[in-house]
Formats: C-alpha cells, structure tokens, sequence
C-alpha cells in the first residue's frame, strides 16, 4: 500500500478541490499498480496531449467537445468533469499537435486540427507551456541532474534519464496530466538509484561515426532486451547531440530502454563499474557489422525503389541537422514524385525562418513543418516511405499504414527526395 | 481436466475469464493495434491480424511510444477492450495502462506466465486474490 504524507492526504480528500482530488486518486491507483510505496515531490512534467485518439471517439464520448471535459476523461481519465485553475508543477507539452497551416495533409484533417487548437488554448489557460516538441531538452525545458521529473514521449525519456541524468520513469498521459496537477510522482523505477544501474554490457566493435549507426545501434539493443539497463562500452568518439537523441529514440521504438549508458561519455557511467554498480552477473551483448545489418534488415521492407514520401526531423530536428538539409538542398529541386517533409517544433522553426534555412528548403521543393510528427501526415498506404529516422520507419506502418519502408542516411533520404528513387544501402 | 494455477500480484483489481493471446515479447500501444477493432496492424508483433478484444492478453511489457495509455483507454471507449493483462514484467506503461483501461490485470507470477499459458487457453482471471486459473485449450 502506497503511504501518503499529509499534503498528498489532502489532495485525496478534496481539500484542494475536485481537480487535484482527481489527480490524486488517479496517481494513488497507478502507484498502486506499480507497486510504489510513497510518492515524490516533482516540478518538471512534460504532458502528451497530441496523442488523444481521433475526433470521432473523441465526440462519441464527449459530444461537446468542451475542452475540460475531453481533459477530464481523456487525460485525467475522470468520469466526472473537473475544472482546473492552475497546474502546480512546470509543465511542458510534447509533439504529435499538427501544424495548424496545413490541415489537409495530416491525418484528422481540419476537425481534429479544430480540436487539438482548443486544447492547446486549454493548457494556455491552466499555465501549460506549449512547447509542442518531443524534444523539450532543445528548446527551454532541460531539468537538472537528479531533478525528480514525470516526463512522456519516449525519445525524451531515455534523454532525460540517460543524457541529463535526470530522473523520470516512462509516463503517460493521464499519469504526467495528474503529476502536473499535483506536484507528485509515483517513487518508484528511474526514481531510485538502484535501478538506473546498469545489467547488460554492449560490446561495440564499429566506430560509429554514422548518425544511422546510432539508431542502429539502439534498434538493435532495444529489440535484445526486455527492461534492463543496457551499458555501451567501447565508443572512443563523443556523440554529439543529433547521436544521442538517435540512440535514445531507437531503443525505445524497438524495445522498452528509458535509461543507458556510455562509458567514459554519459553522466552516470565513468567506469563500468560505477555504471553498473559492480554487479558480477552482467550480461554481454555484441554490437558489430552482423547486428547493424540484422537492425537494418529490420527497417528496410520495401521491394520498390520509387520513393513518395520522404520525412526528416524524428525526434524533432537540430539546428544543426536544419542547417544541414538546407545546404543539401542548396539550389536543388526535389522530384516532382516525391514529397519531402521537414519536422520541428516552432521554437526551432522560428530560428531556421531567420537562418533562411526555410528558406532554402522551401525554394527547394519542401516543407518544413512545425509541432506535427511523421506519423500525422496523411499517407495513401500504397506509397515508399523513406526517413533517417529509424523511430519513423519503425511506427510507420501501425500508425500510419504505410507498408513500404526505407530507413537511412540523411544524405541518402535528400538524394531520394531529389531523384525520387531509393539508393541507400548499408555500407 | 487438469488445471493450472498461477500466483501473481494484483495490478489493478476485478476479475475475468477468456481466452489468452499469449506473446513472449512485448506489447505497444500507439500504432499496435486499431482502436475501433482491436485489431493488431503493427506489421512486427506477431499478434497481426489478431483481435485483441475481449480476450486474456499475456505478454512481457509494455514497450513503445508513452502514448501507449492513451490507446489502451481508448478501446475502453469504444467498447474494443481486452477482458485482462497478465503481464511478465510490470512498468509504467502497463501500470498506468490497466488503471485507465479498467480491466483486472496481474504481475510478479510465480512462473512465466507467457511460457506457462498458451494462445486459446481458457483462462480466469481473479486480481483481488491473485490467482489465475488456466484450462489447456
């Protein structure tokens, strides 16, 4: 049974109003669940609202689409609506909203744009930022190491954990939505030291100068294991920020990895031992030329080399990866079969409107969009899908339903986009 | 006919019988399945094509997007919803999970319960007591 300090009681019983009584309830339901024994104090959440299902189970539910309703039952998962004042933690929103100049091209159209608008005028008004990325380490929201934080979006997760070395288990929407409520989160999992150790050493035998080496390096770990705590050793080259956002998001598309680390490289792991706390029974994993081919192997299920579609920015691109395309595409034409999506949060775009990598990217034949993800673009599910993404290639299908998948370089993605036709391989 | 009883901890309370769809490897949320059916359209687990409502779902953890509650709640809402979770290895996508999903659901068994009950086992779920009671196909 979960103890409750005397804050946390008070919530409980409604002395704090019908909202935080919620949260609360709800928090005391998942901590039991977890097995949890108390809660902890947090002021860093990042809430996944753009995920909530389509407008019509949306309004089957609630037939007014009143914004506190479908925030009550959908992110509070209350069947009694509760208005709420004021969120007490900082609070942060994740991606997957919609550009909202381009509602014809993503999945919902323009009802489930009008719907997701409303939303966000909601969180204005309960003191939600939005920054609308699942990138919120990019653009203001970087907690401290050993802040105690209630994040979602999986990418962010494993960065948050792994990268920052701050603490935050895998949560969801209504779990974040009543930490941000409350102020509380569940102690349990990434919360206590002794879980963030490693288990598993990964033995990396290639020099991963590659971005793509990064996603596959994560795809094919995720997919070797269940919920340990993997350790890579080996790696002498520092990732920069574009690599480690790709590791994080790979080895949590293909497997359940919301922590990591890398010797010599992230903050917890100096030595192997540290990292791992001196376990003697860690298990050993490769990672060489076999594996990545195995991960690539993965990705890659497409039997035509004409390309449709080509997305770039998941997780929500750089700086650096913006300002990259755009000389890419300097003077260029992308081909007129083929479509190339940029994606990044507005924060981002507002500085690549400046840079004029816009600019370059739209005189180029592409569009940069902001807030949205990949996965909301409206696809024919007969058309190639192409991304430097192995995170999109990998959710691709369910999501969207597109069945022909090509995951590469960046370099190889723009060439496709120019071409229209797929040449990539493993090399 | 011989039954089998599993020992577990009740992650979310009530209970339920059904038939199992087993995995030994995990389940996602967001892009696993469609929400109006419950049917799996995630092109890599090996549950596509299968309809996941109303049955007894056995498997590892939950993995994946964390919009994996959004999309278990959401086939509460359209009436899509599977009868219990038997999970391996309880996390927070999985807690959290079967609280808005409402349904019974169970960890921490006594033996693997994804290499314990097979696909088309009858199944009884009791999460208050923690016992499940499995019935070979």
């Amino acid at each position: 049974m979960v103890r409750l300090a005397q804050d946390e009681q008070d919530m409980l019983e409604g002395k704090e109003g019908p909202a935080k009584q919620k949260a609360m309830e709800l928090l005391v339901k998942y901590a039991e669940a977890l097995g949890a024994e108390r809660f902890i104090d947090t002021n860093n959440v990042t809430i996944i609202p753009g995920s909530i299902p389509d407008t019509e189970i949306i309004q089957n539910v609630v037939p007014s689409l009143d914004a506190d309703e479908i925030a009550s039952k959908f992110l509070l998962d209350s069947d009694q609506t509760v208005v709420l004042d004021r969120v007490k933690a900082f609070t942060t929103t994740n991606a997957t909203f919609r550009d909202q100049r381009y509602p014809e091209i993503q999945i919902g159209g323009k009802p489930f744009c009008d719907v997701l608008q409303k939303m966000v005028d909601y969180f204005r008004r309960v003191g939600i930022i939005h920054l609308a990325t699942c990138t919120p380490y990019q653009v203001g929201n970087i907690p401290a190491k050993g802040e105690h934080c209630a994040w979602t979006e999986s990418s962010a997760i494993a960065f948050c954990n792994s990268v920052i070395g701050a603490y935050t288990n895998i949560e969801g929407l209504h779990s974040s939505f009543a930490s941000a409520i409350s102020g509380k989160t569940p102690l349990w999992g990434m919360h206590l030291d002794e879980n963030r150790l490693g288990k598993v050493i990964v033995d990396v035998g290639i020099d991963m100068e590659m971005i793509r080496d990064w996603y596959l390096m994560g795809y094919y770990v995720g997919g070797e294991l269940g919920l340990d705590v993997p350790i890579y050793t080996n790696i002498t080259r520092i990732p920069d920020l574009t690599r480690l956002m790709a590791l994080c998001a790979a080895g949590i598309s293909s497997g359940s990895i919301v922590k990591f680390h890398i010797v010599g490289i992230t903050l917890e792991a100096p030595t192997v031992e540290i990292a791992s706390g001196k376990r003697r029974d860690l298990r050993m994993l490769q990672f060489g030329k076999k594996q990545r081919e195995k991960a690539y192997g993965k990705l890659n299920h497409s039997n035509k080399d004409d390309v449709d579609i080509v997305v770039l920015g998941c997780p929500h691109y750089t700086l650096e990866r913006m300002g990259t395309v755009a000389r890419m595409l300097e003077g260029k034409k992308v081909h007129e079969n083929t479509r190339l999506y940029v994606t990044t949060c507005h924060m981002i775009k507002s500085l690549a409107d400046k840079m004029e990598f816009t600019e370059t990217i739209t005189k180029a034949g592409g569009l940069l969009l902001e807030d949205t993800c990949g996965l909301s673009l409206d696809a024919d599910p007969s058309k190639v899908f192409a991304s430097d993404s192995a995170k999109l290639v990998h959710y691709a299908p369910g999501a969207t339903g597109l069945k022909n998948t090509w995951f590469g370089t960046t370099e190889e993605c723009i060439q496709a986009a120019i071409t229209g036709k797929w040449r990539g391989e493993l090399r | 006919m011989k039954k089998i009883i599993l020992r577990g901890r009740k992650v979310y309370g009530g209970s339920a019988e059904g038939e199992a769809l087993v995995t030994e490897g995990s389940l996602g949320g967001f892009g696993t399945f469609d929400l109006k059916t419950g049917i799996v359209i995630d092109f890599s687990h090996e549950w596509l094509g299968k309809n996941i409502s109303g049955k007894i779902l056995v498997f590892r953890t939950g993995s994946g997007s964390s919009a994996w509650t959004i999309a278990h709640q959401a086939l509460r809402f359209t009436g899509r919803s599977p009868k219990a979770y038997l999970i391996k290895e309880n996390n927070p996508q999985t807690a959290l999970g079967a609280v808005v999903a409402r349904i019974p659901s169970m960890t921490d068994f006594d033996q693997d319960p994804t290499k314990v009950i097979s696909t088309g086992d009858r199944v009884k779920v009791d999460a208050d007591k923690g016992i499940v009671e499995i019935t070979r196909k």
